[in-house]
Parts: structure tokens; C-alpha cells; sequence
């Protein structure tokens, strides 16, 4: 026992045991979740006590080594109360990236469903899209068996979704049903009431011969220092195509905690996006199963950081079906003294033959204080597999910026276009071409206003 | 009549290391100059400095492109007064769209000769033209500028670009290397097909098999950072014929000492 860590600040004993500090409630003390159905109220309970029993993570935990979660752990979070009062006028949403889609939008505010501010249209054969509150009454069973699976996304995080979420967004779609437009999710913080949290559960459930987009967009509406946890599962069927993007622009004072779990069947076509633009720090966690033969998944993410902000990825590709394609491409564009982290892990299962997985993970940095971190990791238990990784963190390769000169492009333009080029690899991605145009406009903005994008190193 | 380029004295070098010590010439209009010589010999680093790449010191001389001091130009600057150097090693740069690229390259130039910039349209009607010449694919220009393109295909692209922007002088940095003879072929008759009255040409190269192709008016022999022989095209091959030790002496630069052992 005498062998036990080394002191270190950031491991407070509040760290290892967060429910000690008072002020975090417990889920049988919130009337409307204990008039909630049992099972329901078991499972908050249940996650509340793994959160307590697994405490914040902290450095020393390996997949959180880059990541350091005290400023997090210092206080309680309580989950952020139903806003009283209208807090914007609907035509303002219009100012939001991605507002200009088609398709039906579900807005929520801290955490809770905003039937005003959302546009929900009745959709046919049995498609669902609603948020989880009205799924959870209209089709307990469903729901139940849905938000009942074990998945493996069992952290702290996790388990701190499950005992406070609030609501989310649910999009189920019958055998050989498509939905044409793309469903969005628009969650603002308010941050009314500062160090208030707002967790999020997504249920995105295709059946076989499916065809949905869904986007993920969480925003800020004030400065204030917030957190959102979000915790989505998707279930792609056999031969579903699944576009789903996840668009993070909330304030420099905000913690923002996101975790994707996606599960997909045979010959299903997955393509993932995670823009992560704001927030003072950012964890995306993403797994993915490829679970069902010869599927193709594509994860594809861009990071821009600035100031002191940190943005983290931290990806499992879990190939557990024979003849799988999954292609990773994670580029990051960090100014001032910020920091970007990427953890790449690949899991080859026993039987995964013939898999090809490949993961590139580009870091640009713009000034000389900022930094990133980047850690492959390849597990291959079968033997006829294809997999690759290549990790690069540099400035502009000046060989390119003399190129373009040399053809009479001034260093501003050379060094813009380079930028905007690094970027655009990932953006390219995007399948839809609205969404596509909308995020090529939003990130090139961003960029403009960064003045080392003008006169870095 | 007024110089092309006239490089006078030009001493240059990279941390410290002298490099080109002393190295004159003219090159008048509708003049094709070829510079030959050994493997370190300096040729690259002429290019360089006359294009104005980062990390090279011309610690004395002086270069004057149509009369103005070419040396203390931006490499965009010169660039856009009409400048051109062909790389001998293209860079790769992802996610530029070739034809993005070229159109404003094009239209820096145009603005600064006070002309109309040209839009997307005019400028593919344009370029069709001159991507024929270089027989290359037009697919090329939706292709990010030099990703995935052959060696070949990279210095018949430098080519290409040099038939678009229409410079007044050329500096070709061994274009040669690397190409098999077709592709030699057809980049020679690409820079033979710029060639004007009013434009001059730069060829810098360690084989004479190039000069076959492209025929220069004058060839010189650059050894140890200085021209050390000057001749018309039949200098090329009589190096070609008895090689370069025939010729050297410098014993400084890493050609004569091959030579030497």
C-alpha cells in the first residue's frame, strides 16, 4: 500500500470522490424524476454511484495523461434548471452557424427542449424525430431498451450523463426509410446561473437500408463558465448511410465534454465529422464499432484552438467484423498558447481479417507556445489486416509558402491559403454540400479573426 | 538596348558557406543562355538567389532585371515584374486546387501590370490553351497543385504554369532531371514555344542532352561559384564530348574534386 502515488496537486481528494463536495443533488431529491418511471430513476442512481466510485479523471489515468480536468473538478455541477423566460427571440437562431439548413431542428436550452425555438415537422412511416422526453412517452419500451444497453463508453463522463440528463435529441428510422434533410440539433447555453451543467442523451437508431444526417451543434450564448456532457449513441443497420456531424462553438469560459458511441451493422456506410471551434476545454470521445462485415467508416475532425484553450479527441475504432474500412483524418490549426490532443487508438479483433485502417492526425501550429500531443495506438490481433497511422505537428512548410510567392502570391495570401488548404482537406469531407459550403464559410471566418493566421511564425 | 538580366560580381552563400564567388552575366532579349557545370558547382544556388528564396546571403555583385535592382525584390515581387524560375523540385501542396492556384497567381500579375483580373471562366478559356501545349490532362487543374503527380508530370506542370504566366525571363532549375526523353520532348518544345523577342531564357543544367532540345545561344561553365568558360551551343557538346574535367580547375567545388580523385 506504502507504494501508492506520489502527491500531486492536481489529485485533491474532492478529484477522487466528487460527491463528497455538497451541492450536487441527488436524483431521487428531483420531484420530476422521481415521479419518473423506476428503471429510469435505478439507472440515475446507478450512474450517480459509478461517478462517485470513479471520481474526475486526472492525469495520471492514461487517456487523460494531455488532459487535465481539476479546473473541472474543483466544484460541484449541478444540472442547469429549465430557463423561466424566453431567452431569445426565435428569428435570432438565424444568427447561429448551420442555421440557414433545411430539415427539421430541435433546439434546447441548457439542457431542456425549447418546443418554441424547434421545427418539428410530422414525419411519415413511423419515422421518429422528437426529442427523448417525448419518446420516453410515447414509446417507453423503446426507449427503455435503447437508453438500457451497456454500452462501452462506461467513464466518469458517461456515468455522470446518465444520473443528470435532462433530455435529447432521438431520431429513429424504420427499415428502407430515408431522411432526406438534415435533422439538427441546436443546444445553447445560456449560462444564466454560472458552473450549472446541462447533460445531453441522443438516441440515433437506423435500421437496415437506412439514409440520415444528423448534426450536433452546440453553442454559447453567454460567457459565462458552463458544462455540457453529452452522451450520444448511434446504431447504424446493415447498408445504412450515416452522415453525422458534431459542431462545438461554445465560449472560451466553457467546458465541453462530448462522447459518441456508434455501433454498425454489415455493408453500412458511417462518415463522422467533429468540428471543435470553441470552449475553453473540449473532449470529444468517439468510439466506433464496426461490428458486421465489410462496412466503411470515415471520422473525420478539424480543431481550432487559440488562447489558452485546449481541444481533445480521443478516438476508438474497434474493428470486430472481417473486411472493414476505417479512415481517420484529424487536422488541427492551434495558435496563441493553446494545445491540441489526439489519441488514435485502433483495435484489430481476432477474425477481423482483411481490415484496413488508416489514421492521420496533421497539426499546424501558428505560434511557437502552442502544442499538441498525438498518440497512436494499434492493437492487431488477426493477421491479414492492412493498417496505417501517421502523426505530423509542425508550422507552414516554408518550401510551400516560397512556391507560391515565387508565382507572385504576396506572403499574406501564400500563408492564408496554406492555412485555408489545411483546413479545407478536412472540410472537403463533408458529403453534404450545404453543410459542406456552411462550415467551409464558418471556419474560414474563425481563421480570419486569428491574427497569427496573418503573421505567425 | 536594355538587359534581360545582368548579373554583375555576384558573390552569394548559405551560413556562411560561399557559394557563388564572382559570377557575371547578360542575358539580352530574345536570348537562351544555358549555365552547365559539376554537381556543386553553384547553379542551384544562382537559381535561388535570382528567385529570392529564404536562407541565401549575397554578401556582394549585384543583379538588375530590365534595370532594377532584381536583388531587393520580394520573391513575389519579382514574380510579378515577370520573373519565372521552374523548380527543379515542385512542391506538393494538398488541398490547393491547381487551377485556384494558377488564376491567382495570374491575376497578381495582371493587377500589377494594371490589367483586368481575369474571372473563372476567361481563365479556363485561357489555360486550355496552354495545358495542350504540355500535353497535359485537363483534369490536372481540378487536381491539388502537384499532389500526386508523376515526376514528369511535375515539371511538365512548372511548365505549364511558365506558359500561363508568361514571364519575361525564364530560369529553368535542371527541368531535365528526372524526365525520360518523350517527357523531355514535350517540355522543350513547351519553353521553345515561349520563347519571344522581348523574353529570355535561363537553362540550368548538368547534361547537355536538354540543350538538344532547348538551343541555347550562349552556354556557360559554371565551376567553383565562377563562369569559368563561356561559348556558343558547340561548347555543350564538347562537354558532352570529353566531359567536365577538361575544363575545371577550381578545385574548390565538390565537381572538381571528383575530378581531382
Amino acid at each position: 500500500m506504502m507504494a501508492a502515488m506520489e502527491p500531486r496537486a492536481a489529485r485533491s481528494p474532492a478529484v477522487a470522490t466528487p460527491l463528497d463536495q455538497p451541492g450536487w443533488p441527488r436524483p431521487a431529491e428531483v420531484r420530476e424524476w422521481a415521479a419518473g418511471p423506476a428503471w429510469l430513476l435505478a439507472k440515475r442512481q446507478a450512474g450517480l454511484a459509478r461517478f462517485q466510485e470513479l471520481g474526475w479523471p486526472t492525469l495520471e489515468h492514461e487517456d487523460w495523461r494531455f488532459t487535465n480536468l481539476a479546473p473541472l473538478a474543483e466544484q460541484p455541477w449541478p444540472p442547469a434548471p429549465a430557463p423561466t423566460e424566453a431567452v431569445l427571440p426565435a428569428e435570432r437562431l438565424a444568427d447561429f452557424a448551420l442555421a440557414q439548413l433545411p430539415g427539421d431542428r430541435l433546439v434546447f436550452v441548457d439542457g431542456h427542449f425549447s418546443r418554441r425555438l424547434s421545427r418539428v415537422r410530422p414525419q411519415p412511416h413511423s419515422v421518429r424525430v422528437s426529442s427523448l422526453a417525448q419518446a420516453l412517452a410515447e414509446a417507453p419500451a423503446w426507449s427503455e431498451r435503447w437508453l438500457g444497453r451497456e454500452g462501452a463508453l462506461v467513464n466518469a463522463l458517461t456515468a455522470l450523463n446518465e444520473a443528470y440528463f435532462t433530455d435529447g435529441l432521438v431520431v429513429s428510422v424504420p427499415k428502407g426509410r430515408a431522411i432526406e434533410e438534415p435533422v439538427q440539433l441546436l443546444h445553447l447555453s445560456t449560462g444564466g446561473q454560472a458552473r450549472r451543467a446541462s447533460h445531453l442523451r441522443n438516441l440515433i437508431v437506423t435500421e437496415a437500408d437506412t439514409r440520415l444526417t444528423v448534426v450536433e451543434n452546440y453553442v454559447s450564448l453567454g460567457a459565462a463558465a458552463t458544462l455540457t456532457n453529452t452522451v450520444t449513441t448511434v446504431v447504424g443497420g446493415a447498408n445504412s448511410v450515416v452522415e453525422h456531424l458534431r459542431f462545438q462553438d461554445e465560449s472560451a469560459h466553457a467546458f465541453h465534454l462530448g462522447a459518441v458511441e456508434a455501433e454498425l451493422g454489415r455493408g453500412a456506410s458511417f462518415v463522422s465529422h467533429s468540428f471543435a471551434l470553441g470552449a475553453r476545454l473540449s473532449r470529444q470521445n468517439l468510439r466506433v464499432i464496426l461490428g458486421g462485415e465489410g462496412l466503411e467508416a470515415v471520422l473525420n475532425g478539424l480543431y481550432l484552438t487559440g488562447g489558452e484553450r485546449l481541444a481533445d479527441h480521443h478516438m476508438i475504432v474497434d474493428h470486430a467484423a472481417p473486411r472493414c474500412v476505417s479512415h481517420e483524418y484529424f487536422n488541427g490549426i492551434l495558435a496563441g498558447r493553446s494545445k491540441g490532443v489526439f489519441h488514435g487508438r485502433i483495435l484489430v479483433r481476432p477474425g477481423a481479417q482483411k481490415t484496413d485502417a488508416k489514421q492521420t492526425n496533421k497539426n499546424m501550429l501558428l505560434s511557437d507556445e502552442a502544442t499538441a500531443n498525438t498518440k497512436p495506438q494499434l492493437e492487431i490481433y488477426a493477421d491479414d489486416v492492412k493498417c496505417t497511422h501517421g502523426a505530423t505537428i509542425g508550422q507552414l512548410q516554408p518550401e510551400a509558402v516560397f512556391y507560391l510567392r515565387a508565382r507572385g502570391l504576396p506572403r499574406e495570401t501564400a500563408r492564408r491559403m496554406l492555412i485555408h488548404a489545411f483546413a479545407g482537406e478536412i472540410i472537403e469531407r463533408i458529403r453534404s454540400t450545404a453543410m459542406r459550403e456552411e462550415l467551409d464559410r464558418v471556419v474560414w471566418d474563425r481563421l480570419e479573426q486569428d491574427e497569427q493566421v496573418h503573421v505567425g511564425p | 538596348m536594355q538587359p534581360i538580366l545582368k548579373i554583375q560580381n555576384l558573390h552569394a552563400g548559405v551560413d556562411g558557406k560561399a557559394i557563388l564567388r564572382g559570377v557575371d552575366l547578360t542575358l539580352q532579349p530574345g536570348e537562351v543562355h544555358a549555365v552547365m557545370g559539376p554537381n556543386g558547382s553553384g547553379k542551384s544556388t544562382l537559381a535561388a538567389v535570382l528567385a529570392g528564396r529564404e536562407g541565401y546571403d549575397v554578401t556582394d555583385g549585384q543583379a538588375h532585371y530590365l534595370g532594377q535592382d532584381l536583388l531587393a525584390l520580394e520573391p513575389e515581387d519579382r514574380a510579378k515584374a515577370g520573373v519565372f524560375l521552374a523548380f527543379q523540385y515542385p512542391v506538393e501542396i494538398p488541398g490547393v486546387n491547381s487551377t485556384y492556384f494558377l488564376k491567382a497567381a495570374l491575376n497578381e500579375q495582371r493587377k500589377h501590370r494594371g490589367e483586368a483580373v481575369l474571372d473563372a471562366i476567361e481563365f479556363l478559356q485561357f489555360v486550355r490553351e496552354k495545358i495542350r501545349l504540355l500535353d497535359l490532362n485537363e483534369d490536372l487543374l481540378k487536381r491539388p497543385v502537384n499532389v500526386g503527380f508523376s515526376g514528369g508530370e511535375k515539371k511538365r506542370n512548372e511548365i505549364f504554369q511558365m506558359a500561363v504566366l508568361e514571364p519575361r525571363l525564364a530560369v529553368l532549375d535542371e527541368t531535365d532531371s528526372g524526365l525520360d526523353i518523350d517527357a523531355l520532348r514535350i517540355v522543350a518544345h513547351g519553353v521553345n514555344q515561349l520563347k519571344r523577342p522581348d523574353r529570355a531564357q535561363l537553362v540550368i543544367t548538368h547534361y547537355q542532352r536538354l540543350l538538344d532540345y532547348i538551343v541555347p545561344d550562349y552556354v556557360h561553365v559554371l565551376c567553383g561559384g565562377r563562369i569559368v568558360k563561356s561559348g556558343g551551343k558547340e561548347l555543350a557538346l564538347e562537354l558532352e564530348e570529353k566531359g567536365y574535367d577538361w575544363i575545371l580547375g577550381c578545385n574548390t567545388c565538390a565537381g572538381c574534386e571528383s575530378v581531382a580523385a
